[in-house]
Protein backbone atom coordinates (compact mmCIF):
# COMPACT_ATOMS: atom_id res chain seq x y z
CA UNK A 1 0.00 0.00 0.00
CA UNK A 2 1.28 3.44 -0.93
CA UNK A 3 1.23 5.64 2.22
CA UNK A 4 1.78 8.90 0.37
CA UNK A 5 -1.83 10.21 0.90
CA UNK A 6 -1.48 9.83 4.70
CA UNK A 7 1.81 11.67 4.82
CA UNK A 8 0.49 14.35 2.46
CA UNK A 9 -2.71 14.84 4.47
CA UNK A 10 -0.78 15.10 7.72
CA UNK A 11 1.70 17.66 6.43
CA UNK A 12 -1.02 19.77 4.81
CA UNK A 13 -3.16 19.68 7.97
CA UNK A 14 -0.11 20.21 10.21
CA UNK A 15 1.28 23.22 8.37
CA UNK A 16 -2.12 24.83 7.88
CA UNK A 17 -2.94 24.21 11.54
CA UNK A 18 0.20 26.07 12.68
CA UNK A 19 -0.58 28.97 10.34
CA UNK A 20 -4.23 29.05 11.36
CA UNK A 21 -3.22 28.99 15.04
CA UNK A 22 -1.25 32.23 14.82
CA UNK A 23 -3.48 33.94 12.24
CA UNK A 24 -6.65 32.97 14.13
CA UNK A 25 -5.34 34.17 17.49
CA UNK A 26 -4.05 37.38 15.98
CA UNK A 27 -7.37 38.10 14.20
CA UNK A 28 -9.43 37.12 17.26
CA UNK A 29 -7.39 39.27 19.65
CA UNK A 30 -7.68 42.37 17.51
CA UNK A 31 -11.29 41.77 16.43
CA UNK A 32 -12.34 41.47 20.10
CA UNK A 33 -11.30 45.09 20.68
CA UNK A 34 -12.63 46.71 17.49
CA UNK A 35 -15.65 49.03 17.54
CA UNK A 36 -19.01 47.32 16.90
CA UNK A 37 -19.68 48.11 13.20
CA UNK A 38 -16.17 47.31 11.94
CA UNK A 39 -16.15 44.17 14.05
CA UNK A 40 -19.44 42.99 12.55
CA UNK A 41 -18.25 43.47 8.96
CA UNK A 42 -14.90 41.79 9.63
CA UNK A 43 -16.66 38.98 11.40
CA UNK A 44 -18.82 38.23 8.37
CA UNK A 45 -15.81 38.27 6.05
CA UNK A 46 -13.68 36.03 8.27
CA UNK A 47 -16.46 33.55 9.01
CA UNK A 48 -17.81 33.28 5.45
CA UNK A 49 -15.58 30.33 4.43
CA UNK A 50 -17.20 28.29 7.21
CA UNK A 51 -20.69 28.56 5.75
CA UNK A 52 -19.81 28.56 2.04
CA UNK A 53 -19.61 25.17 0.29
CA UNK A 54 -15.92 24.19 0.13
CA UNK A 55 -16.13 23.99 -3.66
CA UNK A 56 -17.09 27.67 -3.71
CA UNK A 57 -14.05 28.42 -1.54
CA UNK A 58 -11.97 26.43 -4.04
CA UNK A 59 -13.49 28.46 -6.85
CA UNK A 60 -12.44 31.69 -5.18
CA UNK A 61 -8.96 30.32 -4.60
CA UNK A 62 -8.67 29.47 -8.30
CA UNK A 63 -9.96 32.94 -9.11
CA UNK A 64 -7.16 34.44 -7.00
CA UNK A 65 -4.27 32.07 -7.50
CA UNK A 66 -5.00 30.55 -10.93
CA UNK A 67 -1.90 30.44 -13.15
CA UNK A 68 -3.31 33.18 -15.39
CA UNK A 69 -4.56 35.38 -12.53
CA UNK A 70 -2.56 38.40 -11.28
CA UNK A 71 -1.82 36.87 -7.84
CA UNK A 72 -0.91 33.54 -9.41
CA UNK A 73 1.43 35.27 -11.88
CA UNK A 74 2.97 37.29 -9.03
CA UNK A 75 3.61 34.16 -6.93
CA UNK A 76 4.99 32.35 -10.00
CA UNK A 77 7.74 34.96 -10.10
CA UNK A 78 8.94 33.61 -6.76
CA UNK A 79 8.61 30.06 -8.03
CA UNK A 80 5.45 29.36 -6.06
CA UNK A 81 2.49 27.71 -7.74
CA UNK A 82 -0.57 26.80 -5.70
CA UNK A 83 -2.52 25.06 -8.44
CA UNK A 84 -1.95 21.31 -8.66
CA UNK A 85 0.82 21.27 -6.00
CA UNK A 86 0.75 19.76 -2.50
CA UNK A 87 1.29 23.12 -0.82
CA UNK A 88 -1.69 24.51 -2.66
CA UNK A 89 -3.53 22.13 -0.33
CA UNK A 90 -2.27 24.22 2.59
CA UNK A 91 -4.00 27.30 1.15
CA UNK A 92 -7.26 25.36 0.74
CA UNK A 93 -7.07 23.87 4.23
CA UNK A 94 -6.13 27.24 5.73
CA UNK A 95 -9.10 29.01 4.16
CA UNK A 96 -11.74 26.54 5.35
CA UNK A 97 -10.30 25.91 8.82
CA UNK A 98 -9.42 29.51 9.70
CA UNK A 99 -12.99 30.51 10.74
CA UNK A 100 -13.13 27.67 13.28
CA UNK A 101 -9.98 28.85 15.03
CA UNK A 102 -10.93 32.51 14.75
CA UNK A 103 -14.41 32.06 16.23
CA UNK A 104 -13.45 29.78 19.12
CA UNK A 105 -10.43 31.90 20.03
CA UNK A 106 -12.52 35.07 19.88
CA UNK A 107 -15.11 33.53 22.19
CA UNK A 108 -12.34 32.62 24.63
CA UNK A 109 -10.80 36.11 24.50
CA UNK A 110 -14.17 37.78 24.97
CA UNK A 111 -14.86 35.83 28.15
CA UNK A 112 -11.39 36.64 29.52
CA UNK A 113 -11.56 38.71 32.71
CA UNK A 114 -9.83 41.98 31.72
CA UNK A 115 -9.01 42.78 35.34
CA UNK A 116 -6.35 40.05 35.13
CA UNK A 117 -4.59 41.95 32.35
CA UNK A 118 -5.05 45.22 34.23
CA UNK A 119 -3.63 43.70 37.40
CA UNK A 120 -0.65 42.46 35.40
CA UNK A 121 -0.04 45.95 34.07
CA UNK A 122 -0.15 47.59 37.50
CA UNK A 123 2.35 44.94 38.69
CA UNK A 124 4.68 46.15 35.95
CA UNK A 125 4.43 43.10 33.68
CA UNK A 126 5.01 43.82 29.98
CA UNK A 127 2.13 43.55 27.52
CA UNK A 128 3.91 40.69 25.73
CA UNK A 129 4.26 38.76 29.00
CA UNK A 130 0.61 39.41 29.84
CA UNK A 131 -0.50 38.12 26.43
CA UNK A 132 1.58 34.93 26.30
CA UNK A 133 1.80 34.04 29.99
CA UNK A 134 -1.57 35.20 31.31
CA UNK A 135 -4.15 35.72 28.58
CA UNK A 136 -3.21 32.65 26.53
CA UNK A 137 -2.96 30.15 29.41
CA UNK A 138 -6.21 31.40 30.94
CA UNK A 139 -7.95 31.04 27.56
CA UNK A 140 -6.21 27.74 26.76
CA UNK A 141 -9.41 25.65 26.79
CA UNK A 142 -10.97 27.67 23.99
CA UNK A 143 -7.75 27.97 22.06
CA UNK A 144 -7.03 24.25 22.31
CA UNK A 145 -10.57 23.47 21.15
CA UNK A 146 -10.16 25.84 18.21
CA UNK A 147 -6.82 24.31 17.23
CA UNK A 148 -8.19 20.77 17.32
CA UNK A 149 -11.24 21.75 15.31
CA UNK A 150 -9.06 23.50 12.76
CA UNK A 151 -6.72 20.50 12.49
CA UNK A 152 -9.60 18.06 12.12
CA UNK A 153 -11.27 20.25 9.52
CA UNK A 154 -8.01 20.58 7.56
CA UNK A 155 -7.47 16.83 7.69
CA UNK A 156 -10.92 16.14 6.31
CA UNK A 157 -10.85 18.92 3.73
CA UNK A 158 -12.05 17.75 0.31
CA UNK A 159 -13.98 20.29 -1.76
CA UNK A 160 -11.61 23.24 -1.98
CA UNK A 161 -8.63 20.89 -2.15
CA UNK A 162 -9.92 18.92 -5.12
CA UNK A 163 -10.78 22.19 -6.93
CA UNK A 164 -7.34 23.70 -6.38
CA UNK A 165 -4.90 20.77 -6.44
CA UNK A 166 -6.92 17.95 -7.90
CA UNK A 167 -5.82 14.34 -7.47
CA UNK A 168 -2.40 13.24 -8.70
CA UNK A 169 -1.21 10.00 -7.07
CA UNK A 170 2.11 10.53 -5.32
CA UNK A 171 1.94 14.31 -5.70
CA UNK A 172 -1.29 15.92 -4.53
CA UNK A 173 -3.33 12.95 -3.30
CA UNK A 174 -4.71 13.32 0.23
CA UNK A 175 -6.70 10.76 2.24
CA UNK A 176 -10.05 12.28 1.34
CA UNK A 177 -9.34 12.70 -2.37
CA UNK A 178 -7.90 9.17 -2.44
CA UNK A 179 -11.04 7.69 -0.88
CA UNK A 180 -13.16 9.37 -3.52
CA UNK A 181 -10.85 8.40 -6.35
CA UNK A 182 -10.69 4.72 -5.30
CA UNK A 183 -14.44 4.54 -4.81
CA UNK A 184 -15.03 6.15 -8.19
CA UNK A 185 -12.77 3.60 -9.90
CA UNK A 186 -14.64 0.70 -8.26
CA UNK A 187 -11.83 -0.15 -5.83
CA UNK A 188 -14.17 -0.60 -2.83
CA UNK A 189 -11.54 -2.41 -0.81
CA UNK A 190 -8.92 0.27 -1.31
CA UNK A 191 -11.43 2.96 -0.33
CA UNK A 192 -12.30 0.97 2.81
CA UNK A 193 -8.62 0.73 3.81
CA UNK A 194 -8.22 4.52 3.58
CA UNK A 195 -11.45 5.08 5.49
CA UNK A 196 -10.00 2.98 8.30
CA UNK A 197 -6.76 4.97 8.20
CA UNK A 198 -8.76 8.17 8.43
CA UNK A 199 -10.74 6.84 11.42
CA UNK A 200 -7.53 5.82 13.17
CA UNK A 201 -5.95 9.26 12.71
CA UNK A 202 -9.07 11.09 13.91
CA UNK A 203 -9.39 8.82 16.95
CA UNK A 204 -5.72 9.37 17.79
CA UNK A 205 -6.17 13.16 17.62
CA UNK A 206 -9.21 13.10 19.90
CA UNK A 207 -7.49 10.75 22.35
CA UNK A 208 -4.46 13.03 22.52
CA UNK A 209 -6.71 16.00 23.26
CA UNK A 210 -8.48 14.14 26.05
CA UNK A 211 -5.19 13.12 27.63
CA UNK A 212 -3.91 16.68 27.41
CA UNK A 213 -7.04 18.04 29.05
CA UNK A 214 -6.92 15.47 31.84
CA UNK A 215 -3.30 16.31 32.58
CA UNK A 216 -4.17 19.99 32.84
CA UNK A 217 -7.10 19.28 35.13
CA UNK A 218 -4.93 17.20 37.41
CA UNK A 219 -2.33 19.92 37.58
CA UNK A 220 -5.02 22.28 38.87
CA UNK A 221 -6.17 19.94 41.64
CA UNK A 222 -5.43 20.26 45.32
CA UNK A 223 -2.17 18.42 46.04
CA UNK B 1 4.39 61.52 50.46
CA UNK B 2 1.72 63.24 48.47
CA UNK B 3 -0.89 62.56 45.88
CA UNK B 4 -2.60 65.19 43.79
CA UNK B 5 -5.55 64.23 41.63
CA UNK B 6 -7.44 66.67 39.45
CA UNK B 7 -9.24 64.91 36.61
CA UNK B 8 -12.27 65.19 34.37
CA UNK B 9 -13.90 62.57 32.21
CA UNK B 10 -17.12 62.44 30.20
CA UNK B 11 -18.65 58.96 30.00
CA UNK B 12 -21.87 59.25 28.00
CA UNK B 13 -24.26 61.17 30.25
CA UNK B 14 -22.04 60.72 33.27
CA UNK B 15 -19.49 63.38 34.13
CA UNK B 16 -16.58 62.67 36.45
CA UNK B 17 -14.94 65.75 37.95
CA UNK B 18 -12.70 64.95 40.86
CA UNK B 19 -9.96 66.91 42.52
CA UNK B 20 -8.26 66.28 45.84
CA UNK B 21 -4.88 66.19 47.51
CA UNK B 22 -3.63 63.95 50.28
CA UNK B 23 -0.42 63.86 52.23
CA UNK B 24 -0.37 60.36 53.64
CA UNK B 25 -2.20 57.76 55.66
CA UNK B 26 -5.39 56.10 54.53
CA UNK B 27 -7.80 58.27 52.58
CA UNK B 28 -11.23 56.81 51.95
CA UNK B 29 -13.67 57.65 49.19
CA UNK B 30 -17.20 56.82 50.28
CA UNK B 31 -19.99 56.77 47.72
CA UNK B 32 -22.91 54.80 46.34
CA UNK B 33 -22.20 52.32 43.56
CA UNK B 34 -21.87 54.01 40.19
CA UNK B 35 -20.73 57.34 41.62
CA UNK B 36 -17.40 57.10 39.82
CA UNK B 37 -15.16 56.16 42.73
CA UNK B 38 -13.75 52.99 41.16
CA UNK B 39 -13.25 54.83 37.89
CA UNK B 40 -11.20 57.43 39.75
CA UNK B 41 -8.91 54.66 41.03
CA UNK B 42 -8.59 53.26 37.50
CA UNK B 43 -7.51 56.69 36.24
CA UNK B 44 -4.86 56.92 38.95
CA UNK B 45 -3.57 53.42 38.16
CA UNK B 46 -3.48 54.20 34.44
CA UNK B 47 -6.02 51.57 33.44
CA UNK B 48 -8.48 54.26 32.38
CA UNK B 49 -7.59 57.58 30.83
CA UNK B 50 -9.19 60.88 31.88
CA UNK B 51 -10.09 63.50 29.27
CA UNK B 52 -8.22 66.24 31.05
CA UNK B 53 -6.39 67.10 34.23
CA UNK B 54 -3.37 66.08 36.23
CA UNK B 55 -2.24 63.26 38.52
CA UNK B 56 0.98 63.72 40.49
CA UNK B 57 2.37 61.15 42.92
CA UNK B 58 5.29 62.16 45.19
CA UNK B 59 6.31 64.85 42.71
CA UNK B 60 6.24 62.44 39.74
CA UNK B 61 3.69 63.33 37.08
CA UNK B 62 1.65 60.27 36.13
CA UNK B 63 -0.78 62.12 33.92
CA UNK B 64 -0.96 65.66 32.59
CA UNK B 65 -3.24 66.45 29.68
CA UNK B 66 -1.57 69.82 29.01
CA UNK B 67 1.96 68.40 28.98
CA UNK B 68 0.66 65.34 27.08
CA UNK B 69 2.04 62.99 29.74
CA UNK B 70 0.29 59.68 30.34
CA UNK B 71 2.55 57.05 31.89
CA UNK B 72 1.58 53.43 31.22
CA UNK B 73 0.41 51.53 34.34
CA UNK B 74 3.72 49.63 34.33
CA UNK B 75 5.64 52.85 35.09
CA UNK B 76 3.32 54.33 37.72
CA UNK B 77 4.34 52.32 40.79
CA UNK B 78 0.74 52.20 41.88
CA UNK B 79 -0.60 48.99 43.43
CA UNK B 80 -4.23 48.12 42.72
CA UNK B 81 -6.18 45.63 44.81
CA UNK B 82 -9.14 44.66 42.65
CA UNK B 83 -12.56 43.85 44.08
CA UNK B 84 -12.17 40.30 42.72
CA UNK B 85 -8.43 40.26 43.70
CA UNK B 86 -7.53 39.34 40.08
CA UNK B 87 -5.14 36.55 41.04
CA UNK B 88 -3.89 34.68 37.97
CA UNK B 89 -5.91 31.45 38.14
CA UNK B 90 -3.35 29.24 36.38
CA UNK B 91 -0.51 30.14 38.74
CA UNK B 92 0.19 29.11 42.32
CA UNK B 93 0.24 31.65 45.13
CA UNK B 94 4.01 31.72 44.91
CA UNK B 95 4.03 32.25 41.13
CA UNK B 96 1.46 35.01 41.55
CA UNK B 97 3.63 36.81 44.10
CA UNK B 98 6.72 36.34 41.92
CA UNK B 99 4.86 38.25 39.18
CA UNK B 100 5.04 41.26 41.48
CA UNK B 101 8.74 40.58 42.05
CA UNK B 102 9.75 40.22 38.41
CA UNK B 103 11.98 43.30 38.50
CA UNK B 104 14.16 41.75 41.19
CA UNK B 105 16.80 39.73 39.33
CA UNK B 106 18.78 38.57 42.37
CA UNK B 107 17.62 35.11 43.40
CA UNK B 108 18.58 35.37 47.07
CA UNK B 109 16.90 38.75 47.40
CA UNK B 110 13.76 37.36 45.74
CA UNK B 111 13.62 34.48 48.18
CA UNK B 112 14.11 36.88 51.10
CA UNK B 113 11.24 39.13 49.99
CA UNK B 114 9.02 36.09 49.45
CA UNK B 115 9.74 34.81 52.95
CA UNK B 116 9.06 38.22 54.42
CA UNK B 117 5.73 38.50 52.60
CA UNK B 118 4.63 34.98 53.58
CA UNK B 119 5.28 35.95 57.18
CA UNK B 120 3.63 39.36 57.00
CA UNK B 121 0.47 38.08 55.32
CA UNK B 122 0.29 34.63 56.94
CA UNK B 123 0.60 32.74 53.68
CA UNK B 124 2.83 29.92 54.98
CA UNK B 125 1.56 26.57 53.77
CA UNK B 126 -0.43 28.13 50.93
CA UNK B 127 2.53 28.78 48.60
CA UNK B 128 1.76 25.91 46.22
CA UNK B 129 -2.01 26.34 46.08
CA UNK B 130 -3.91 27.85 43.20
CA UNK B 131 -6.33 30.77 43.67
CA UNK B 132 -9.40 28.51 43.27
CA UNK B 133 -8.28 26.57 46.34
CA UNK B 134 -8.06 29.64 48.59
CA UNK B 135 -10.74 31.07 50.86
CA UNK B 136 -11.83 34.68 50.33
CA UNK B 137 -9.56 35.98 53.06
CA UNK B 138 -6.56 33.97 51.88
CA UNK B 139 -7.09 35.18 48.32
CA UNK B 140 -7.14 38.76 49.55
CA UNK B 141 -3.91 38.30 51.48
CA UNK B 142 -2.25 36.62 48.49
CA UNK B 143 -3.32 39.50 46.23
CA UNK B 144 -1.97 42.02 48.74
CA UNK B 145 1.32 40.13 48.98
CA UNK B 146 1.62 40.21 45.20
CA UNK B 147 1.05 43.96 45.17
CA UNK B 148 3.44 44.65 48.05
CA UNK B 149 6.11 42.59 46.26
CA UNK B 150 6.09 45.21 43.49
CA UNK B 151 6.83 47.94 46.11
CA UNK B 152 4.17 50.45 45.07
CA UNK B 153 4.39 54.09 46.17
CA UNK B 154 0.60 54.21 46.43
CA UNK B 155 -1.85 51.45 47.29
CA UNK B 156 -5.36 51.53 45.83
CA UNK B 157 -8.00 49.35 47.50
CA UNK B 158 -11.18 48.92 45.47
CA UNK B 159 -14.04 47.73 47.73
CA UNK B 160 -11.64 45.27 49.37
CA UNK B 161 -14.24 43.49 51.49
CA UNK B 162 -17.26 43.36 49.19
CA UNK B 163 -16.48 39.83 47.95
CA UNK B 164 -16.40 38.38 51.48
CA UNK B 165 -18.98 36.81 53.76
CA UNK B 166 -20.13 39.19 56.47
CA UNK B 167 -18.71 37.09 59.32
CA UNK B 168 -15.25 37.24 57.73
CA UNK B 169 -15.46 40.91 56.98
CA UNK B 170 -14.97 42.17 60.52
CA UNK B 171 -11.94 39.98 61.13
CA UNK B 172 -10.31 40.95 57.87
CA UNK B 173 -10.95 44.63 58.46
CA UNK B 174 -9.05 44.33 61.74
CA UNK B 175 -6.17 42.59 59.97
CA UNK B 176 -6.16 45.13 57.17
CA UNK B 177 -6.15 48.01 59.65
CA UNK B 178 -3.13 46.60 61.42
CA UNK B 179 -1.34 45.85 58.16
CA UNK B 180 -1.93 49.34 56.80
CA UNK B 181 -0.64 50.99 59.95
CA UNK B 182 2.48 48.79 59.84
CA UNK B 183 3.14 49.64 56.20
CA UNK B 184 2.61 53.36 56.58
CA UNK B 185 2.61 54.83 53.10
CA UNK B 186 -0.11 56.27 50.98
CA UNK B 187 -3.37 54.36 50.68
CA UNK B 188 -6.58 55.20 48.83
CA UNK B 189 -9.59 53.08 49.73
CA UNK B 190 -12.88 53.11 47.89
CA UNK B 191 -16.03 51.79 49.53
CA UNK B 192 -19.78 52.11 49.71
CA UNK B 193 -19.84 51.01 53.36
CA UNK B 194 -19.76 53.72 55.98
CA UNK B 195 -18.57 51.19 58.58
CA UNK B 196 -15.58 50.18 56.48
CA UNK B 197 -14.69 53.80 55.86
CA UNK B 198 -14.98 54.61 59.57
CA UNK B 199 -12.85 51.62 60.62
CA UNK B 200 -9.99 52.06 58.20
CA UNK B 201 -9.64 55.64 57.03
CA UNK B 202 -8.00 58.57 58.77
CA UNK B 203 -9.56 61.01 56.35
CA UNK B 204 -12.59 60.57 54.20
CA UNK B 205 -14.05 62.08 51.06
CA UNK B 206 -17.67 61.70 50.05
CA UNK B 207 -18.37 61.19 46.37
CA UNK B 208 -21.70 61.62 44.64
CA UNK B 209 -22.52 61.55 40.93
CA UNK B 210 -18.94 62.01 39.84
CA UNK B 211 -18.09 64.81 42.25
CA UNK B 212 -16.35 65.01 45.62
CA UNK B 213 -18.56 66.66 48.21
CA UNK B 214 -16.35 66.91 51.27
CA UNK B 215 -12.94 65.75 52.38
CA UNK B 216 -11.97 65.91 56.04
CA UNK B 217 -10.95 63.78 59.02
CA UNK B 218 -13.19 60.73 59.22
CA UNK B 219 -14.53 61.37 62.73
CA UNK B 220 -15.00 65.04 61.99
CA UNK B 221 -16.87 64.18 58.80
CA UNK B 222 -19.25 61.82 60.57
CA UNK B 223 -19.84 64.46 63.29
CA UNK B 224 -20.48 67.21 60.76
CA UNK B 225 -21.02 65.99 57.18
CA UNK B 226 -21.82 69.53 56.00
CA UNK B 227 -24.31 68.62 53.29
CA UNK B 228 -27.46 66.55 53.21
CA UNK B 229 -26.18 64.15 50.52
CA UNK B 230 -22.88 63.60 52.35
CA UNK B 231 -24.80 62.92 55.53
CA UNK B 232 -27.08 60.40 53.82
CA UNK B 233 -24.02 58.61 52.47
CA UNK B 234 -22.52 58.41 55.96
CA UNK B 235 -25.73 56.63 56.96
CA UNK B 236 -27.84 59.39 58.51
CA UNK B 237 -31.47 58.26 58.20
CA UNK B 238 -33.41 61.33 59.40
CA UNK B 239 -32.98 64.38 57.20
CA UNK B 240 -35.39 67.19 56.40
CA UNK B 241 -35.44 70.69 54.93
CA UNK B 242 -35.12 73.43 57.56
CA UNK B 243 -34.54 77.16 57.98
CA UNK B 244 -32.73 79.31 60.47
CA UNK B 245 -34.75 80.94 63.25
CA UNK B 246 -31.98 82.49 65.33
CA UNK B 247 -28.38 81.89 66.52
CA UNK B 248 -28.91 78.30 67.66
CA UNK B 249 -32.47 77.44 66.58
CA UNK B 250 -33.82 75.91 63.39
CA UNK B 251 -37.37 75.26 62.26
CA UNK B 252 -38.13 71.91 60.60
CA UNK B 253 -41.57 72.11 58.92
CA UNK B 254 -41.54 68.48 57.77
CA UNK B 255 -41.30 67.34 61.40
CA UNK B 256 -43.36 70.17 62.87
CA UNK B 257 -40.66 71.01 65.45
CA UNK B 258 -38.03 73.59 66.33
CA UNK B 259 -34.62 72.21 67.24
CA UNK B 260 -31.76 73.74 69.19
CA UNK B 261 -28.30 73.05 67.79
CA UNK B 262 -25.01 73.26 69.68
CA UNK B 263 -23.24 74.80 66.71
CA UNK B 264 -24.16 78.35 65.74
CA UNK B 265 -26.60 78.33 62.81
CA UNK B 266 -25.24 80.23 59.81
CA UNK B 267 -27.27 81.86 57.05
CA UNK B 268 -27.83 79.61 54.04
CA UNK B 269 -28.88 76.61 56.12
CA UNK B 270 -30.94 74.27 53.92
CA UNK B 271 -31.65 71.18 56.03
CA UNK B 272 -30.94 69.36 59.25
CA UNK B 273 -30.41 65.75 60.24
CA UNK B 274 -30.45 63.52 63.32
CA UNK B 275 -28.81 60.08 63.26
CA UNK B 276 -31.14 57.23 64.16
CA UNK B 277 -28.97 56.31 67.17
CA UNK B 278 -29.07 59.80 68.67
CA UNK B 279 -32.67 60.04 69.85
CA UNK B 280 -32.69 59.71 73.61
CA UNK B 281 -35.67 59.08 75.92
CA UNK B 282 -33.83 60.58 78.94
CA UNK B 283 -32.64 63.98 77.72
CA UNK B 284 -34.70 67.13 78.27
CA UNK B 285 -33.17 68.85 75.21
CA UNK B 286 -35.24 69.06 72.04
CA UNK B 287 -37.79 66.82 73.68
CA UNK B 288 -41.10 66.21 71.89
CA UNK B 289 -43.94 63.69 72.21
CA UNK B 290 -43.79 60.86 69.65
CA UNK B 291 -46.24 58.37 68.13
CA UNK B 292 -44.73 55.01 67.15
CA UNK B 293 -45.83 53.73 63.72
CA UNK B 294 -43.67 50.70 63.07
CA UNK B 295 -40.94 48.47 64.43
CA UNK B 296 -38.30 46.09 63.15
CA UNK B 297 -36.33 43.75 65.35
CA UNK B 298 -32.64 43.07 64.89
CA UNK B 299 -30.56 40.64 66.98
CA UNK B 300 -29.39 43.33 69.41
CA UNK B 301 -31.27 46.46 68.45
CA UNK B 302 -34.73 47.74 67.80
CA UNK B 303 -35.41 49.93 64.82
CA UNK B 304 -38.50 51.96 65.60
CA UNK B 305 -40.40 54.27 63.30
CA UNK B 306 -42.16 57.26 64.80
CA UNK B 307 -43.85 60.58 64.00
CA UNK B 308 -44.12 63.87 65.82
CA UNK B 309 -47.77 64.92 66.41
CA UNK B 310 -47.27 68.16 64.41
CA UNK B 311 -45.83 66.36 61.42
CA UNK B 312 -47.65 66.87 58.06
CA UNK B 313 -49.17 63.57 56.79
CA UNK B 314 -47.07 63.48 53.59
CA UNK B 315 -43.76 63.71 55.44
CA UNK B 316 -41.99 60.38 56.05
CA UNK B 317 -41.69 58.86 59.53
CA UNK B 318 -38.43 59.09 61.49
CA UNK B 319 -36.12 56.27 62.58
CA UNK B 320 -34.82 55.51 66.04
CA UNK B 321 -32.26 52.74 66.60
CA UNK B 322 -31.91 51.63 70.18
CA UNK B 323 -30.02 48.74 71.83
CA UNK B 324 -32.56 46.29 73.26
CA UNK B 325 -31.38 46.70 76.85
CA UNK B 326 -31.85 50.48 76.63
CA UNK B 327 -35.43 50.55 75.32
CA UNK B 328 -37.69 51.51 78.27
CA UNK B 329 -40.80 49.43 78.88
CA UNK B 330 -43.40 50.73 78.17
CA UNK B 331 -42.00 52.58 75.13
CA UNK B 332 -41.33 56.26 75.86
CA UNK B 333 -43.95 58.89 75.13
CA UNK B 334 -41.39 61.50 74.20
CA UNK B 335 -37.90 61.54 72.67
CA UNK B 336 -35.18 64.19 72.80
CA UNK B 337 -31.93 64.96 71.00
CA UNK B 338 -28.81 66.51 72.51
CA UNK B 339 -28.09 69.81 70.67
CA UNK B 340 -24.62 68.55 69.68
CA UNK B 341 -26.32 65.78 67.69
CA UNK B 342 -28.38 68.09 65.51
CA UNK B 343 -26.51 68.09 62.18
CA UNK B 344 -26.67 71.29 60.12
CA UNK B 345 -26.55 71.13 56.30
CA UNK B 346 -25.71 74.03 54.05
CA UNK B 347 -26.06 72.55 50.56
Amino acid sequence: MDWYPLWNSLRIAGVSCVLVYFAGIFAAYYAARLPGAVKGALDVLLTLPMVLPPTVCGYFLLLLFGTKRPLGILLARFGIRLVMTWYGGIAAAFLVSFPLMYRTARGAFESFDETLAQAGKTLGLSNTYIFWRIRMPVCRQGILAGTVLAFARALGEYGATSMLIGYTPGRTATISTTVYQLWRTNDGQGAFRWVMVNLAVSAAVLLAVNLLERRQRERGRRP
Amino acid sequence: MSLLVDIRKQLGQFRLDVSFETGGGVLGILGASGCGKSYTLKCIAGIARPDAGRIVLNGKTLFDSKEKICLPPQKREVGYLFQSYALFPHMTVEQNILCGLHREKDKAERAAVLAELYELLQLRGLEKLRPAQLSGGQAQRAALARILASRPKLLLLDEPFSALDSHLRGKLQMEMKELLSRLGGLVLLVTHSQDEAYHLCQSLAIMDEGKLLTLRGTKQLFADPGSRRASELTGCKNNAAAFKVDGHTVEVPAWGVRLTAAQPVRDGLTAVGVRAHYFDPQTQHNRFPVIFTGDMEEPFEWILQFRFPGQPPDSPSLWWRVPKDRLPNPWPEALGVAPVNVLLYYS
